[in-house]
């Protein structure tokens, strides 16, 4: 085992961080939290400019038009984009990492070249449509029905915290094509055109005051059979193939910016009032243990994100890395929220930023490390995971009511 | 960067594991109790393995591997619950004669950390002694003290209180020394790795095989995420001890500054004790009144476990150090 990099990757490095010095001081400023308009077309710009320079789809294979390059290149590229502070995947993400993917492994050529390369360059936005209000962590028992009419589906139901649908073009929908069959059986993947008619998008607040995601309403709307990927009934298994494309490396942004995080925490503990007689937190031991103790953490998830994506690059597949490495680094982020609100106190009281203190990211991220618990599979769900599908240990006896 | 184990690295954790495995079960390391933690033959063939030595030149009589290798093997030592002052031992290899040989058995000791308790104090052939001048010395022979306290709280573990003059030679200084606590650090940590891993292996074959309520008790959630806990705070850890064994090396080689390696061992050997400590707690637990008892091996785990992280750098100190690299 090393941590060395080869000279390729180190150019590779150069390179990039050549070309984010040149291009960064040129992005118009970061449209306001809620201006989803700005926010995707800034973020489609940002994706276009990766595209010209050649940065688009670096862990895609050539043939879907991306760059082929290894997990660890893809590694470098999420943590020198996020160390220069280049703007995050944001919108763009379903697309370049969930149903970007999928198409490229499991769509008929028609539909790859009909929507990889939108994706590759920007010009189109995905969301994910696969929960509902009855079907969350049981994904499986998802209700929305599609029925076939001749050469379309007609799609009823309803989906719930979409992100982005409010300004996606396409949804990677999954839906019921056989109500008999055993759930995992009946479920099929589609492509759905945002546009179509019967579709209505009600934005929900999260608690962090934005919309960051939708409710998504789907009356009598048709989906052309030709958007189907994979076969009918057979989309439980494509599902899990675009779960599978993380490769380890969904994280890495999100970590640089967590180590990022805490450095500032630590420069807001060192902060007392002397004006006013009070002490700065770092005074205090047990907060700077603390906060050591999640810089310890944080360098333990990097050791083990260099792993899984070695892993990777090694057998094309991420390893059981994935569910260790979420709950672990929810976890984290939990803890870092926690102490961030301890040591702002009052300071944390606000969204906004109060006199430069640097509060506002730091309540941002409190929120945000509650979401991580949740979101793509509950901290409880990944317990499970762990447990029977790594630790080999039974699975629980169904549940029946009598 | 590929930071999965090379087929030598594998080979090499697996030789361990499997002369651990040959000569010394449970059943002879609990023999060991009585033998104040060292049995001269057993210390002889693990040298042969060698555990000592491993890092020295070839000329030296060594393998010419270094601490990316070491903490593979010390990960083995630590799930095997291999007694002895093997750190020590490791790290005198060379620069006191018959150490690597396996001929004298080595402790060591901090003179900073009170009360001063001496480890194995009847198997020690020298003492290498931490002083607070940074120094590594060889405490004069005469001056090991010698009487056990009669219960040690790791019955692996015995230990003498050091009196006065514990003085000597000085073996380590300035960068020398310095090197040797991070090594010892790392090594330290690689061994609670491998405790952290047994533990949740020993957890789980438990509950898959006890039932309550006509189910296994793994099958219940309580436990199985006590597990899943427990086996992600493992890995975790391994890849810091592995990342910090690594990161020693290029620093040694000049490749990277020496700040990252003291920053890798320091989140290495915290994350691993306290996953050490915490996975033998939940191994205990998921074991119900079994572990509480004598009889079964949890408890020999969880009192090592404690006696790694009460010495060079405990949880407060290298938390404390981890903030001061944050600031
Ligand atoms: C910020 C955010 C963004 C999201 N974006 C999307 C998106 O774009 N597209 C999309 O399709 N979905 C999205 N989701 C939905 C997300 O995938 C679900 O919220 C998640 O899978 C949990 O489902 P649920 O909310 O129905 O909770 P439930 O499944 O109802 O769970 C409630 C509680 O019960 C626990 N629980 C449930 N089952 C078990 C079990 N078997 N064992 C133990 N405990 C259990 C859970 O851990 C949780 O604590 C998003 C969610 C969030 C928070």
């Amino acid at each position: 085992m090393n941590l060395r990099y080869s000279e390729d990757e180190e150019a590779f490095r150069r390179d990039l961080r050549a070309w984010l010095a040149g291009v960064l001081p040129t992005l118009p400023p970061v449209p306001a939290k809620d201006d989803w308009e700005g926010r995707r077309a800034f973020d489609l710009a940002w994706q276009a400019r990766l595209y010209e320079a050649g940065y688009a789809g670096i862990d895609w294979p050539v043939d879907a038009g991306g760059r082929g390059a290894s997990p660890t290149e893809q590694m470098i590229f999420l943590e020198e984009t996020e160390s220069a502070h280049a703007p995050y995947v944001g919108v763009n993400f379903v697309g370049l990492l969930h149903a970007g993917p999928t198409i490229a492994a499991m769509g008929d050529p028609g539909q790859r070249t009909r929507y990889l390369p939108a994706i590759l360059r920007g010009e189109e936005v995905w969301c994910q449509g696969f929960s509902e209000p009855g079907a969350g962590s049981d994904l499986a028992s998802l209700a929305t029905t599609a029925v076939r009419d001749g050469d379309e589906y007609v799609v009823n139901g309803q989906k719930i915290w979409t992100s982005h649908a409010q300004v996606a073009d396409r949804c990677e929908l999954l839906v019921r094509t056989d109500p008999v069959a055993p759930k995992h059986r009946g479920i099929t993947w589609l492509i759905l055109d945002m546009k179509t008619p019967g579709i209505t998008v009600r934005p929900l607040k999260t608690i962090g005051g934005s919309s960051e995601f939708s409710e998504v309403f789907l009356d009598d709307v048709r989906v052309p059979v030709a958007n189907r990927v994979g076969d009918e009934n057979d989309g439980w298994r494509v599902a899990m193939v675009t779960f599978s494309f993380e490769r380890g490396t969904a994280f890495i942004s999100d970590l640089v910016r967590s180590r990022e995080l805490v450095a500032s925490l630590a420069a807001i503990a060192h902060r007392g009032d002397i004006r006013r007689g009070i002490p700065s937190a770092w005074a205090d031991s047990a907060t700077r243990q603390e906060l050591g103790r999640l810089a310890a953490e944080l360098d333990g998830l990097w050791a083990l994100t260099c792993r899984n994506v070695s892993q990777a690059a090694r057998q094309g597949v991420p390893g059981i890395g994935g569910s260790v490495f979420k709950l672990a680094y929810s976890q984290a982020r939990q803890a870092m929220g926690d102490l961030a609100m301890k040591i702002l106190g009052r300071a944390g009281m606000s969204f906004g930023e109060i006199e430069s203190l640097g509060n506002a990211e730091q309540v941002e991220g409190y929120v945000y490390g509650i979401s991580m618990g949740i979101a793509a599979g509950t901290s409880q769900i990944q317990r499970n995971i762990i447990a029977e599908r790594v630790l080999g240990l039974p699975k629980e006896p169904a549940w029946t009511s009598n | 960067m590929d930071f999965e184990l090379s087929a030598d690295e594998v080979a090499l954790a697996e030789a361990t594991r499997s002369f651990c495995e040959g000569r010394f079960p449970m059943k002879t390391v609990r023999e060991l109790i009585d033998e104040g933690g060292v049995r001269r033959e057993l210390w002889k063939e693990l040298a042969g393995t060698g555990v000592f030595g491993m890092c020295l030149a070839e000329s030296e009589g060594g393998a010419g591997l270094a601490m990316t290798e070491a903490v593979l093997v010390f990960e083995e030592l630590g799930r095997a619950l291999v007694p002895g002052p093997l750190v020590a031992s490791h790290l005198a290899a060379g620069r006191l004669s018959g150490v690597a040989e396996g001929d004298r058995v080595v402790g060591m000791v901090e003179l900073t950390r009170t009360p001063v308790l001496v480890e194995h104090p009847t198997a020690l052939d020298a003492l290498l002694a931490f002083n607070a001048r940074g120094e590594v010395v060889e405490v004069a022979a005469a001056a090991i003290p010698r009487e056990q306290l009669p219960q040690p709280f790791d019955p692996l573990t015995p230990v003498a209180l050091a009196g006065h003059g514990m003085g000597g030679r000085v073996v380590f200084r300035g960068r020398e020394a310095q090197a040797f606590v991070r090594r010892a650090t790392a090594l330290l940590g690689a061994f609670a790795v491998g405790i952290a891993a047994r533990t949740v292996e020993m957890g789980v074959a438990y509950a898959q095989q006890r039932y309550q309520f006509d189910r296994p008790i793994g099958s219940f959630q309580a436990v199985k995420h006590l597990l899943a806990d427990a086996a992600t705070r493992t890995e975790v850890a391994r890849a810091a001890v592995h990342a910090a064994g690594v990161t020693l090396d290029d620093a040694e080689a000049g490749i990277l500054p020496v700040a990252l390696a003291e920053r890798a061992v320091t989140a290495g050997k915290l994350l691993a004790c306290d996953a050490a400590v915490a996975n033998a707690r939940t191994c205990l637990q998921v074991h119900g009144g079994m572990g509480f008892t004598w009889e079964v091996d949890v408890h020999l785990y969880l009192k090592r476990a404690l006696v790694l992280a009460s010495q060079f750098g405990t949880a407060k100190e290298l938390s404390e150090r981890m903030a001061g690299y944050v600031h």
